[in-house]
C-alpha cells in the first residue's frame, strides 16, 4: 500500500520525529520498501523559506513550547523558560546544527572502564563498540558528505578559522583542520558546495549542509513508502493487554486528536520530548511510563561539557563570514587524567551575530564591562568548547504537571546540576582557548557561559542489562518490543564529538535491523 | 531575553513596523531628549515626556555606545507607550527618581555623571522594572538594522552571494 496511509492502517511503523535520528530511520525503512508514517510536531521549511537573521529565524524554527528549569546550571538562570536551543520543524535539529561531523574515539564507547568509578556519575558502557559502528559511520559520512572522509575535501578556513588556527599552532597543538563537515565542500549528492555565507544556525540557504529537511525527507517520499505528516504533535502512545504498542495519538494541525495505529512506533524527539512522550504515555499497566522499568526513562539527561571563548583583537576579524563552525582543534580530545578530569573536549570556531553575541555572550551584563566588548565585536574571535559531560542520575527530564502547553498536556522541566568534573573540564577548556587567542595578540577574552542547550542526550540511554537502561543496542526498548528510539536519547555517554554524526550512524543500523527482524517476521 | 517571550515578542519585523509607525518623530534630531523640546512630547501616547526622556536616559545608561546616537534607544523603547505598560514604567521611573532625590539629586534626568546613575541602576538591579528594561534592550537595541553598521556588522549575506567572493578569509595581519 503506498501513501498516504489509512489511520487504521496497523502495518506501519510511526516515526516520530524527522530530524537526524527520526528523518534518517524513516527515509532508510522506507528505501528498504517498509511503509513509514512519520509524525513531525513543526511545520516545512526549505531552503529558500530559510531567513538570514537571527531572531526572526528562531522565530521560525525554534522550539519555543513551554519547558521550565531546575538546578545549577546558569541556562536555568538566564534563560529559564528556555533549557534548548532545538528546531521545531521537518528536518529537525538537522537545520540548525553546524555540521561538525566526528566519530567517537574508541575509547569512549567504554566510559566506565576507562575512566573507572567516578563519584556521583552514573558512568555505563555502551552495548556496543566503535568496531560495530564503524561500516555504519561510513555509510553515515556518505550520505552526509562529510569533508575529509571517503576522499571528500576539507573546506577552505575562514577569518575565523585562520586566528584559530595560529593561535593553536602557536600553543603546538598538532591536530587543527577545518574540521570533518557535513556542508560540501564540493558539489555532492545534488547538493552545492560551500557560498561561506555564515547563518548556519538558522538552516543553509543554499543547501550545501546536510539536513534531512531536503534530503532524507523528500527522498523517502518519493518512494511512495513515507507519509509525512507536519503540525502532528504526539500526546501519548498506546499498547494493548499484552504490553506491545500499537498506535499513538497526535493532535493535528486543526487542534484534532487523531488515533494512528502502528506496528512499531519509533520514539526521535530529542532528549528532552522523547523521555516526556514515553512518561506523558504512563498506563495502567505501566504507571511510571513506557519502557520505564529501570526507572532511567528521563534519568542521566546530558548535555555536552560547552562554553564558548571569545577574544577582541586590536585589527578585524569579521568572524562572521564564512562557515560558522569552520575549524577544529583537537589535541585536548584524548582521555588524559593528569589534566585533573576525565574525558575530553573539542574546541570548535564558532560565531554568533550580533543580536545574539548581544543575548549570549554575558548574559545578563549590562553597562561598560559589556558594551565595551561589543563595540569590539568587528575585532572577535570566537570558538566553542564541546566536551563528554558526566552522566547524573538527577539530571533528568521529569513532568511538571504545574504548567502544561497548549495541549494541555504536563510539560517538560530539565534538572541539570554541573558535575565536578565537567566543572574542572570547562575551567580547563576556558584557560586553553584564551591562551590560543592571547598567543595571537588578543587584547581581551571573554569565558562565555554556555548557551541552551544543543547536544541534549542520553535521557533513554542504551544499556547492556535492562536493569541500567532502557533500550538494548538496536535502541529497542528492553521492555516493550516494538518500540523503539532513535535519537540522541539513546546515548549511553556523550563523548567529546557533537552527536548528530553517531545519531545518523544508529538510525541507518537501526533501519537494517528493523527491517530485518520485519522481514523474519520478529516484529 | 529572559524567557522565550522575548525573541517572539520582537522579532525585526516587529521593530521595522514599530519604526515607521512613528514616522517623522525621530527626524527631529539626536539632541532634542537633552533639550526636552516639546515637539516630540506629543507624538507619545501614554507616557508622560519625563517619563519617557528618563526611560531613554535609562536606556543608554545600561548599554551604553557612544558612538550610537538616541533615536536608537528611543526607537528601543518606544514600545513602552502603550496603555498596558504605563503604569508599570511610571512607576520605575518614579522609583528611579526618588533613588535619585535620596542622593541628592533633583531627579534621575538631573544626575550630570553616568557613573553616579549607574550607582542608582545598581542598587535596583535585581527588581523586575530594570530587568524588564534590560531584558527588552537585548533585542530592542541590538537587534535594530539601522545598529548593525554601527557595529561593523553585516547582516545577511545570501542575497550577495555570500561570502566565497567577498573576503571570508581575507584577514591580513596574522
Amino acid at each position: 500500500m503506498a501513501a498516504p496511509f489509512d489511520l487504521n492502517d496497523d502495518s506501519v511503523v510511526v516515526v516520530i520525529g524527522t530530524g537526524a535520528g527520526g528523518g534518517v530511520l524513516a527515509n532508510e525503512l522506507a528505501q528498504k520498501g517498509v511503509s513509514v508514517v512519520a509524525l513531525e510536531a513543526g511545520g516545512r521549511y526549505l531552503p529558500e523559506d530559510y531567513v538570514n537573521d537571527e531572531w526572526e529565524s528562531f522565530g521560525q524554527l525554534a522550539w519555543v513550547d513551554p519547558r521550565t528549569t531546575s538546578g545549577d546550571w546558569r541556562v536555568s538562570r538566564d534563560f529559564s523558560g528556555l533549557p534548548a536551543w532545538i528546531v521545531k520543524a521537518v528536518g529537525g535539529t538537522s537545520i540548525h546544527w553546524a555540521g561538525a561531523s566526528l566519530r567517537f574515539q574508541p575509547h569512549e564507547w567504554k566510559a566506565k572502564t576507562t575512566y573507572g568509578a567516578v563519584q556521583g556519575a552514573n558512568l555505563l558502557d555502551w552495548p556496543i563498540t566503535g568496531e560495530d559502528l564503524d561500516p555504519w559511520y561510513t555509510l553515515a559520512e556518505d550520505k552526509l558528505g562529510v569533508t575529509r572522509t571517503g576522499g571528500r575535501p576539507g573546506l577552505p578556513g575562514n577569518n575565523n578559522f585562520l586566528v584559530l588556527e595560529k593561535g593553536a599552532r602557536a600553543l603546538g597543538y598538532k591536530e587543527v583542520h577545518t574540521g570533518r563537515m557535513a556542508i560540501n565542500s564540493v558539489d555532492y549528492d545534488e547538493r552545492v558546495s560551500c557560498q561561506q555565507t555564515g547563518f548556519c544556525f538558522q538552516g543553509c540557504k543554499w543547501g550545501a549542509k546536510w539536513s534531512s529537511a531536503y534530503t532524507d525527507v523528500p527522498r523517502g517520499e518519493a518512494t511512495g513508502n513515507l507519509e509525512v505528516r507536519d503540525h502532528a504533535h504526539v500526546a501519548r502512545i498506546l499498547h494493548n493487554d499484552q504490553g506491545k504498542v500499537t498506535g499513538v495519538e497526535y493532535f493535528d494541525k486543526d487542534g484534532n486528536l487523531q488515533l494512528q495505529k502502528a506496528r512499531l512506533v519509533s520514539v526521535a524527539g530529542n532528549s528532552i520530548e522523547s523521555p516526556r512522550l514515553l512518561l506523558n504515555s504512563a498506563s495502567a499497566m505501566f504507571p511510571d511510563g513506557l519502557a520505564n522499568s529501570s526507572g532511567q526513562v528521563g534519568r542521566n539527561y546530558m548535555r555536552h561539557m560547552t562554553g564558548s571563548v571569545y577574544a577582541v583583537f586590536d585589527k578585524r576579524v569579521r568572524m562572521w563570514r564564512g562557515t560558522t563552525m569552520a575549524g577544529i582543534v583537537q589535541d585536548e580530545a584524548r582521555h588524559d587524567p593528569s589534566r585533573g578530569f576525565v574525558g575530553g573536549y573539542e574546541m570548535e570556531t564558532l560565531s554568533l551575530g550580533l543580536p545574539f553575541m548581544a543575548a549570549f555572550l554575558d548574559p545578563g551584563a549590562w553597562g561598560r564591562e559589556f558594551t565595551s566588548a561589543m563595540d569590539s565585536y568587528e575585532n572577535m574571535a570566537g570558538l566553542w568548547i564541546v566536551g563528554e559531560d558526566m552522566p547524573q542520575e538527577t539530571n533528568r527530564i521529569t513532568l511538571n504537571h504545574d504548567v502544561k502547553d497548549q495541549w494541555g498536556l504536563p510539560v517538560a522541566n530539565v534538572h541539570f546540576d554541573n558535575h565536578p568534573n565537567d566543572i574542572a573540564m570547562r575551567n580547563h577548556a576556558y584557560k586553553q582557548g584564551q591562551a590560543i587567542y592571547d598567543a595571537v595578540g588578543a587584547t581581551r577574552t571573554f569565558p562565555t557561559p554556555p548557551y541552551p542547550s544543543t547536544h541534549n542526550l542520553g535521557t533513554n540511554r542504551m544499556s547492556e542489562n535492562p536493569r541500567d537502561g532502557v533500550v538494548n543496542k538496536w535502541g529497542q526498548t528492553h521492555d516493550i518490543e516494538n518500540l523503539f528510539i532513535s535519537d540522541g536519547s539513546q546515548f549511553t555517554t556523550g563523548a567529546s564529538e557533537n552527536p548528530t554524526l553517531t545519531i545518523v550512524a544508529l538510525a541507518i543500523r537501526q533501519a537494517d535491523y528493523i527491517a530485518r527482524e520485519m522481514g523474519a517476521g520478529n516484529l | 531575553m529572559k524567557n522565550t517571550k522575548g525573541p517572539k515578542g520582537l522579532t525585526r519585523r516587529q521593530l521595522l513596523a514599530r519604526g515607521s509607525a512613528m514616522g517623522a518623530a525621530f527626524v527631529v534630531g539626536s539632541g532634542f531628549m537633552a533639550a526636552r523640546d516639546a515637539a516630540w512630547a506629543t507624538e507619545l501616547t501614554v507616557l508622560k515626556p519625563e517619563t519617557f526622556a528618563s526611560l531613554v536616559q535609562m536606556a543608554r545608561d545600561i548599554y551604553p555606545h557612544d558612538r550610537i546616537g538616541d533615536e536608537y534607544y528611543v526607537l528601543a523603547v518606544k514600545g513602552y507607550d502603550t496603555p498596558d505598560n504605563a503604569e508599570d514604567i511610571e512607576a520605575g521611573i518614579e522609583a528611579l527618581n526618588a533613588a535619585a532625590l535620596g542622593r541628592g539629586f533633583a531627579s534621575y534626568l538631573d544626575i550630570g555623571w553616568e557613573a553616579d546613575r549607574v550607582r542608582i541602576l545598581r542598587s535596583m538591579e535585581e527588581s523586575p522594572f530594570f530587568q524588564k528594561i534590560r531584558g527588552g534592550l537585548v533585542t530592542g537595541l541590538y537587534n535594530q538594522k539601522a545598529v548593525w553598521p554601527l557595529f561593523g556588522y553585516e547582516g545577511a549575506s545570501f542575497e550577495f552571494g555570500g561570502y566565497i567572493d567577498r573576503g571570508f578569509n581575507d584577514i591580513n595581519w596574522l
